[in-house]
């Protein structure tokens, strides 16, 4: 230990203490969780994947909850969050951080909403007619004055629904490939600085995304005390699982690269994958979060297990996805600060609590997608009433 | 054709709506970015004028040597020669106007001098560095290490 406390060998002074904090991982782990949602969506609308039905709603209402929340820890890890407007006046057009503000006006506006409202119009004209009070007043407004819900009216409501799915694959592709895009482009940090790092955000954002409305899924209609459809969890877990292993396949080609090609950041990498990330990166992303989860989902495709012990396996294979990718965004964040420049010095990173940067507003950030999700299912049921009773398919008791 | 019109009418209303956003926003654009904006780089062109009116602090070099040639040419023969005298002495310009009158504060050598001095690994090992508390022993800099010429 040198005379700096938390601090080996030899760090420059503005490498001592940690500038990205664990909002910053709180950030591309929140995004990749919507931009996973909306491709688990797509599945059903564009790739016409009937058996995920059940979950197209859900996922984009969970896509919608989370992108809501998605700026927030950037907002608090910055401070000043009335400055980010400027970055909309006054766009700086060689900046990749300056422009995620259009990247997710684009997604927030032109995808997420604009599909949801198509989606869910003939629910909101329906429910302008039939609730009262303020409910009422509110589905008004969200009709935007349009009552039409005819057959062909919403056969052009589908069209169009379509088409935005498909420009929302890439746009999804852009929210979080640009977030891997911003790490991957620091070529000053030689544990950030691949091209792979926006593909591999992309394939663990997925991958979070399909685990993440695989669980709701699961927990709503527990809660509602609904059957589960089996044919729907099955089809999200082998979706999930060939996901994963692209994912796994593409981040053990990164490793597979650096070990071969052992440029002269290598000894320093691979002391602190040994040493301070041993934990985090070997047990609980690649072991627990990765391979377990993985050997779980193959094990279903392999062998015949009964209902019940396969909702078991996605339970358990889906916390602990959620867990490893979470694990995987702590190692790029927290991990790519830990080292020197000079690659002869370790520093450490020193969580508060109660702080502006604490785990107290980290774990209130990543609380208030469900919150904001609870009240999105209560406006706008997912589950349509007419599939009531339906394989297990049913409606929200609002 | 009539009847394909009014079936996909209803999606101009969130177009409008969109477009009034947009439209919104472009007002108000007009009224708050800078009108400067934009002339030199991406900054407000205005502030570098805003900048050049600021009052003048430092004097710089010349001046203070102009009238302390004992103390310049001490330094400039010393370890401090590439130190500018109002990096210890702080800004001056107000006294180099009113010799008089203004004076500049003298510094707290213990500080001043630890601010640079200070044992840290990451600075080259040829710089001179102490533990200042267990270097000075009770003692003030100034004692052993006159400022001008602070050798050895």
């Amino acid at each position: 230990m040198g005379p700096v406390p938390g601090v080996e060998g030899f760090m420059y002074p503005n490498e001592v203490e940690l500038q990205w904090s664990l909002l910053i991982v709180l950030y591309p782990y929140i995004t990749g969780l919507v931009a996973g949602a909306f491709i688990l969506a797509s599945l059903e609308r564009v790739f016409r994947v009937k058996a995920v039905k059940p979950t197209y709603r859900l996922a984009l209402l969970t896509a919608l909850a989370f992108l809501l929340v998605a700026p927030l820890p950037l907002q608090l890890h910055l401070g000043h969050p009335e400055r980010s407007f400027a970055m909309f006046l006054t766009p700086h057009r060689s900046s990749a951080m300056a422009m995620f503000g259009f990247v997710y006006l684009w997604y927030l506006l032109v995808v997420l909403l604009a599909e949801i409202w198509l989606d869910y119009r003939a629910d909101i004209v329906r429910m302008a007619t039939v609730e009262t009070g303020w409910r009422r007043w509110l589905y008004r407004v969200l009709t935007l004055g349009s009552m039409n819900v005819s057959e062909q009216a919403r056969a052009v409501d589908e069209r169009v629904g379509y088409w935005i799915t498909i420009i929302g694959i890439p746009s999804a592709f852009l929210l979080h490939g640009y977030v891997g895009f911003i790490f991957g482009s620091v070529k000053a940090n030689a544990w950030w600085s691949t091209p792979l790092m926006p593909i591999v955000f992309l394939f663990s954002a997925m991958v979070s995304g399909i685990a993440a409305v695989m669980l709701l899924y699961m927990a709503a209609m527990r809660l509602q005390g609904r059957k589960l459809d089996m044919l729907c969890l099955d089809t999200i877990a082998r979706y999930l699982f060939y996901v994963f292993l692209i994912d796994f396949s593409l981040e053990m080609l990164d490793l597979v690269h650096r070990i071969y090609e052992a440029d002269e950041s290598f000894r320093s990498l691979d002391f602190m994958v040994h040493s301070r990330l041993w934990t985090s990166q070997v047990v609980v992303q690649i072991l627990l979060g990765t391979c377990v989860p993985l050997l779980l989902l193959a094990s279903v495709l392999l062998f015949r297990f009964s209902e019940t012990a396969r909702k078991h396996i996605y339970v358990v294979a889906g916390i602990l996805t959620l867990v490893g990718i979470f694990a995987m965004r702590w190692n790029v964040v927290i991990g790519g600060q830990l080292f020197s420049k000079s690659y002869l010095g370790y520093t450490s990173y020193k969580l508060d609590f109660a702080t502006r940067e604490g785990l107290l507003p980290a774990i209130v950030l990543m609380l208030l997608p469900f919150a904001i999700l609870w009240v999105l299912v209560k406006l706008l049921p997912p589950w349509k009433p007419e599939e009531e009773g339906r394989d297990g398919v049913c409606a929200v008791a609002s | 054709m009539k009847g394909r019109w009014q079936n996909s009418i209803h999606l101009i209303r969130p177009a409008a709506v969109f477009l009034a956003g947009l439209v919104l926003f472009l007002v108000v654009r007009v009224f708050v970015v800078p009108p400067t904006f934009g002339q030199f780089g991406h900054y407000r062109g205005a502030v570098l004028d805003e900048i050049r009116a600021l009052p003048v602090k430092y004097a710089g070099q010349q001046a203070c040597a102009a009238c302390h040639e004992e103390e310049t040419h001490l330094k400039s023969k010393g370890k401090h020669a590439s130190v500018a005298c109002e990096t210890c002495h702080g800004p001056a310009a107000q006294h180099a106007e009113d010799p008089g009158s203004v004076r500049p504060g003298k510094p707290e050598e213990t500080a001043l001098c630890a601010g640079c001095h200070e044992m840290d690994a990451a600075k080259p090992k040829w710089f001179p560095q102490v533990n200042t508390k267990e270097h000075m022993a009770g003692m003030r800099c100034l004692e052993c290490h006159p400022a001008h010429d602070p050798a050895p």
